[in-house]
């Protein structure tokens, strides 16, 4: 069993937990993701690391709820535990295999929507320890959906918040402001980095290919065994058949066929699922966000 | 019990047409009337060639010996020496061309149902509370198995009962292997065979610790260097499923066999109240002839579905057993032969609509020694399904073998291990089963695990 150290809500519908789970701790990586299960019956389910505590023993898990499992996943409590907790799964993220001199000579670009500013901070933090400062944007719908802004203002160089509808930070899309910076903001980068909804990533990946900018995203289609076997996770990136769980998460954005790859996110998703998600998220709903 | 000398006993079977709508197990088994019976077809051979034909090398007729005489006890103690999985083993291995294909009595009749006695044997054991017995001395050696599948299970175990402190390390949240994840319940029941084999096997003093990922959670060098690990066996297991390559192969509704037997086997979604979800198809084609294909497609039946195999060659080639091929047509599987795949079609949001497929015919014999299919210029057509399950076999997992420094693996990205004892490349690594050979069988598996375990033995007793 996997005792929860902490539980909060981070925004509506937006959860953070504090998870012991040693042998992850012990070898995680930025990039990298877990598995979870609440019980007996459960089913496994893929979530990203946001952060860990190698002394502790702890992994930080962010997650939103989309569905009947991260509903009851919801109502856990500081106490409770998981029953199963398995990872570090996926491949650490490019960089942190990289030599650090040529590292620190990069100028680099997080571009992180809704949840994905989870994944991202750990990314962050890491380049942040050694003395590495990427610029960061962070994109949410609305003020309240924003998360962990004071944690990513700790480690990132610039960062740069905005929201869909203005309601906080600068006003609009990830992209607009990816633009701004580049065109009239006088910045230039070398790498980019997104992670968040697969409709988002795809739109970043269109705005950065204008400009040639190489960019990263970072996959979370459906799984089931998360280590090869099942072959669920399978999305086509430059043409070749690749498995998310052990060939990513992380693959060239400017290679990936997202438009199958949302298609294959809808594989289980039920009526049921879709008018459950249109209760809660009403009008500003529009499909696309790779959890509906 | 009267019975025809050249004849196996008959083994009692849920019918076919009830089995099709259920997921109990389809073979019922020997009572012990029947089992004794059939123990006196045995002839008790003195240089026994079913021995032989055992990967595990059982002692055959002295088992069988202690069931004619009614001492099941005794007989399952025999079988214990050699096998940690007797009622694994009496349930799936392909008795025919290994024990009973070498059988004296095959040569005129039906060889002795050795499959059917084991099986017999084991299950006695288990509802009477007969256990292996464990190691009689403790040595002071630790030694890691990586997976808990059948390789990894009888290495641990014949380890144990040498005396050595043995910890499995299991990738998934329930230890078995591709006995929990890959053969259905109809054929291998969870809860009653596979968990009470595996607790036989802790019985022994293996510890097994779920939910990690060797290569990842930890690596072989970090299970030796720091956790004082003295030897490691690695029985992974096969790997990644293999898909075709044909256009189309990504639309919604296309499984590997993998995939579709992991959900309803380890995840239990046949089971309407399991959380994790499974695509009920009207009509199912299953590309690929093996055993997990036809797993597979008795899965989708019981699931409701119409289903058809498709299969490139002709029924002669058709790797899977004969009597699981047997058990499909029973319950109303269509077998499509000679018959391939060039292209899934997808409905305009996504989800198959149909295969286009090509009749093929025999040619000249390949490599593998089976003819060639050729395909027969103008012969496409169309079918219409909404459920495609791939089922061509695997390839290697690159998750141990690409984090352990010193581990050679072949040209196929197997792990190259000597074969007599399963030594790797790498001092103190041994290896067996699937992960060396790529998919085969549960008893091949075991037979290597066994290798290794002596291999292991021999290794720490001189170092």
């Amino acid at each position: 069993m996997y005792r929860i150290l902490k539980a909060e809500e981070l925004a509506a519908n937006i959860y953070l937990m504090d998870v012991e789970a040693p042998r992850v701790a012990h070898s995680c990586q930025p990039g990298q993701f877990v598995i979870v299960r609440m019980d007996e019956a459960g089913e496994r389910i893929p979530l990203t690391i946001c952060d860990y505590d190698r002394e502790k023993g702890t992994i930080t898990i962010v997650f939103q709820v989309v569905g009947a499992a991260t509903e009851m996943m919801r109502h856990l409590k500081t106490g409770d535990s998981f029953h199963d907790f398995v990872g570090p799964l996926g491949c650490p993220s490019e960089f942190v295999h990289e030599e650090e001199a040529s590292l620190k000579n990069k100028r680099i670009l997080f571009v992180a929507g809704g949840l994905g500013t989870a994944p991202v901070y750990p990314q962050v933090k890491w380049l942040h320890e050694r003395g590495i400062d990427a610029d960061v944007i962070v994109g949410a719908k609305t003020k309240d959906l924003l998360i962990m802004e004071e944690e990513m203002k700790a480690v990132a160089g610039n960062l740069y918040v905005t929201t869909d509808d203005g309601s906080y930070g600068r006003s609009g899309m990830v992209t607009k402001v990816i633009e701004d910076l580049i065109e009239s903001e006088g910045k230039s980068y070398d790498v980019c980095v997104a992670i968040g909804p697969m409709i988002m990533m795809k739109f970043v990946c269109l705005t950065t290919k204008k400009y040639e900018l190489p960019t990263i995203v970072s996959v979370n289609p459906i799984m089931v065994d998360g280590t090869g076997m099942c072959g669920a996770c399978r999305l086509t990136v430059d043409g070749e058949v690749k498995f998310a769980c052990v060939d990513g998460p992380e693959f060239d954005g400017h290679k990936v066929d997202f438009d199958q790859a949302m298609k294959r996110q809808q594989m289980y998703k039920t009526k049921e699922g879709r008018d459950y998600l249109k209760a809660k998220e009403g009008d500003t709903h529009h499909g696309g966000c790779g959890n509906c | 019990m009267q019975t025809d000398v050249l004849k196996k006993v008959p083994v009692r079977e849920q019918d076919a047409k009830v089995r099709a709508t259920n997921f109990e197990e389809v073979c019922l088994g020997y009572d012990k009337e029947e089992a004794m019976c059939e123990a006196t077809r045995c002839i008790n051979c003195k240089n026994a060639q079913c021995i032989k034909g055992c990967p595990v090398a059982i002692n055959i007729p002295g088992f069988i010996e202690k069931v004619k005489e009614g001492d099941i006890a005794a007989a399952y103690q025999i079988i214990s020496e050699a096998s940690a999985l007797p009622a694994v083993c009496g349930r799936v291995c392909p008795q025919e061309s290994q024990c009973e294909g070498k059988c004296i009595r095959g040569i005129k009749g039906e060889p002795v149902s050795i499959g059917k006695l084991e099986r017999f044997v084991a299950d006695w054991a288990r509802e009477n509370g007969v256990k292996p017995e464990g190691a009689v001395e403790k040595k002071n050696k630790k030694v890691a198995v990586i997976g808990s599948g059948p390789a990894g299970l009888t290495c641990a175990g014949d380890l144990a009962k040498m005396g050595y402190e043995v910890t499995i390390f299991e990738a998934l949240h329930e230890p078995g292997g591709v006995l929990v994840y890959g053969i259905p319940e109809f054929r291998l029941p969870k809860q009653d065979v596979v968990a009470k084999e595996i607790e036989n096997v802790k019985s022994l003093g293996v510890k097994i610790e779920t939910n990690v990922v060797v290569g990842k959670s930890v690596t072989i060098d970090e299970l030796m260097e720091e956790e004082g690990f003295d030897a490691v066996f690695i029985g992974s297991g096969a790997g990644l499923p293999k898909f075709m390559g044909i256009p189309g192969e990504q639309a919604l509704g296309v499984f590997s066999a993998n995939e579709y037997l992991t959900r309803s086997n380890l995840m239990k979604s046949f089971d309407e109240n399991a959380n994790t979800p499974i695509m009920r198809g009207k009509k199912v084609a299953v590309v690929g002839g093996g055993n997990v294909a036809m797993d597979a497609a008795r899965t989708a039946l019981r699931l409701g579905a119409e289903v058809h195999i498709v299969y490139r060659r002709s029924e002669e080639e058709l790797p899977a057993r004969v009597e699981e091929v047997h058990h499909a047509k029973e319950e109303g599987i269509i077998f499509n032969l000679l018959t391939n795949p060039t292209e899934i079609l997808a409905d305009e949001n996504g989800w198959v609509s149909g295969i286009k497929c090509v009749r093929m015919e025999l040619g000249e014999p390949d490599a593998s020694g089976r003819r060639r299919p050729v395909v027969i210029e103008g012969s496409e057509f169309l079918m219409e399904v909404d459920t495609v399950i791939m089922s061509l076999g695997t390839s290697p997992n690159p998750l141990i073998s690409s984090t352990t420094k010193g581990l050679e693996v072949n040209k196929y990205k197997c792990i190259v291990a000597e074969e007599d004892f399963g030594a790797t490349t790498k001092k103190g690594v041994y290896a067996g089963g699937d992960a060396v050979t790529g998919a085969a069988t549960v008893i091949l598996a075991m037979g290597a695990g066994k290798a290794a375990a002596r291999g292991i033995d021999e290794y720490l007793r001189n170092s």
